[in-house]
């Protein structure tokens, strides 16, 4: 076949197939009602850690860890920091997707963040834990 | 990555000056998006002075007053006149109208027209909406029902159920609201935007079609639906005054409904 002149199409697929695409992948539901459901428990959570921060602000290690040793304190603790990075998590993962487009770096940077989120997240649970076991 | 600047061949230059004719008194300058697919130049922004004592009120009049007597090369898309065909959508001053609801005394000062945002541009004010029409007709804009319809009568409603589709019928596809949301230029190829899911809610919402399931089947997805962040630039934008961010905002909820 001779050569014909004229630009070089890449894609000559239709366009209704390139926007089909894939299909849908029948999810994203749950993250978007996670994402609300979080952001909702994190108002009376923060409102709480913050009025119980300021007033344990001025006192000693050990008057702390009593308080943290309390089980209602404890739990709150730990349900503030799941709930925290769970939200940071999904919130995240949208900034990414919105974002970066080539596949590769895609799916590398949500490894990478899924990763380093729940390293954070286990530290921060055994934070809590460790002081409230430590009174 | 998102692209943030526009490519080389693609920056907007200045352009040249059409002074208005001697003696006009109320003198405005409408400051226009050029360009031509066979130049070979950038674009640029030529500025047409027209003596609005001598032009019809809306930006679609100067428009149409600017081809017919300054410069017949200027290329726009343009037919009802009154807001019901949707042609002649275009960024005036900044944001997604129909130029011919907009009135030019509307505007301070010089009177910017640009293409839809983020779509290719065929020539000067027609963008290339042809993703934008496959992503409609791909959520299937069509009463699916397996239930045939009574003989010789049609499908009935009643006022309650016709009532839902208000708000949404009156869509006539100019794709301001699409090509104003943020999330539609980042991720277009996979978004379906505002306009197409606003289409899609229509179905959805109408008692007469048996499809329900499927069409929500047909959005669950993270971008064909959820990259929607309620940025709300669509219902802002919308020059029919209607309410895409609603629409979107109730599939969402069906779909948490539906999920239980």
């Amino acid at each position: 076949m001779s050569q014909t002149s004229g630009p070089h199409l890449r894609v000559m697929r239709s366009q209704l197939g390139l926007v089909r695409g894939l299909g849908a992948s029948k999810s994203g539901t749950e993250h978007w009602w996670m994402e609300r459901l979080t952001s909702v428990a994190l108002v009376p959570l923060t409102l709480w850690f913050v009025y119980a921060t300021l007033h344990l602000s001025r006192l000693p290690r050990a008057a702390v860890a009593h308080w943290a040793g309390n089980p209602i304190n404890a739990a709150l603790l730990v349900a503030l920091v799941l709930v925290t990075f769970r939200h940071l998590l999904l919130g995240l993962q949208v900034v990414i997707e919105d974002y970066v487009h080539v596949e590769r770096t895609r799916t590398i940077s949500l490894v990478v963040l899924r990763g380093v989120v729940g390293l954070v997240t286990l530290i921060g649970v055994l934070a809590a834990l460790k002081l409230a076991f430590s009174a | 990555m998102a692209e943030f600047t526009l490519p080389a061949n693609s920056k907007i230059k200045p352009g040249t000056t059409h002074k208005a004719p001697a003696g006009a008194k109320r003198v405005r300058a409408f400051s226009i998006y050029r360009w031509n697919p066979d130049d070979g130049q950038n674009p640029h922004m030529d500025t047409y002075e027209i003596d609005l004592d001598a032009c019809g009120p809306m930006v679609l009049d100067a428009l149409i007053k600017i081809k017919n007597e300054v410069d017949s090369t200027l290329t726009f898309r343009r037919s009802c006149r009154e807001g019901i065909c949707g042609s002649c959508a275009m960024n005036i001053d900044g944001t997604n109208t129909l130029a011919c609801l907009k009135p030019i005394d509307d505007v301070k000062g010089a009177v910017r027209i640009n293409p839809l945002p983020h779509m290719p541009v065929v020539k000067d004010l027609v963008p290339d909406l042809t993703q934008a029409y496959a992503q409609l007709r791909s959520i299937e804009p069509w009463l699916q029902a397996d239930t045939p319809a009574p003989p010789d009568a049609e499908r009935r409603q009643s006022k309650e159920e016709r009532a839902k589709l208000d708000g949404m019928w009156e869509c006539i596809l100019c794709f301001c609201c699409t090509t104003s949301c943020p999330s539609y230029w980042w991720n277009g190829d996979r978004y379906l935007g505002p306009a197409v899911l606003l289409a899609a809610y229509r179905w959805i919402a109408d008692s007469r079609d048996e499809q329900t399931g499927a069409r929500l089947d047909a959005l669950q997805d993270p971008f064909k639906l959820y990259r929607c962040h309620t940025i709300m630039n669509c219902t802002q934008t919308c020059p029919k005054g209607l309410n895409p961010a609603e629409a979107i905002g109730k599939i969402k909820t069906l779909l948490v409904e539906r999920a239980g």
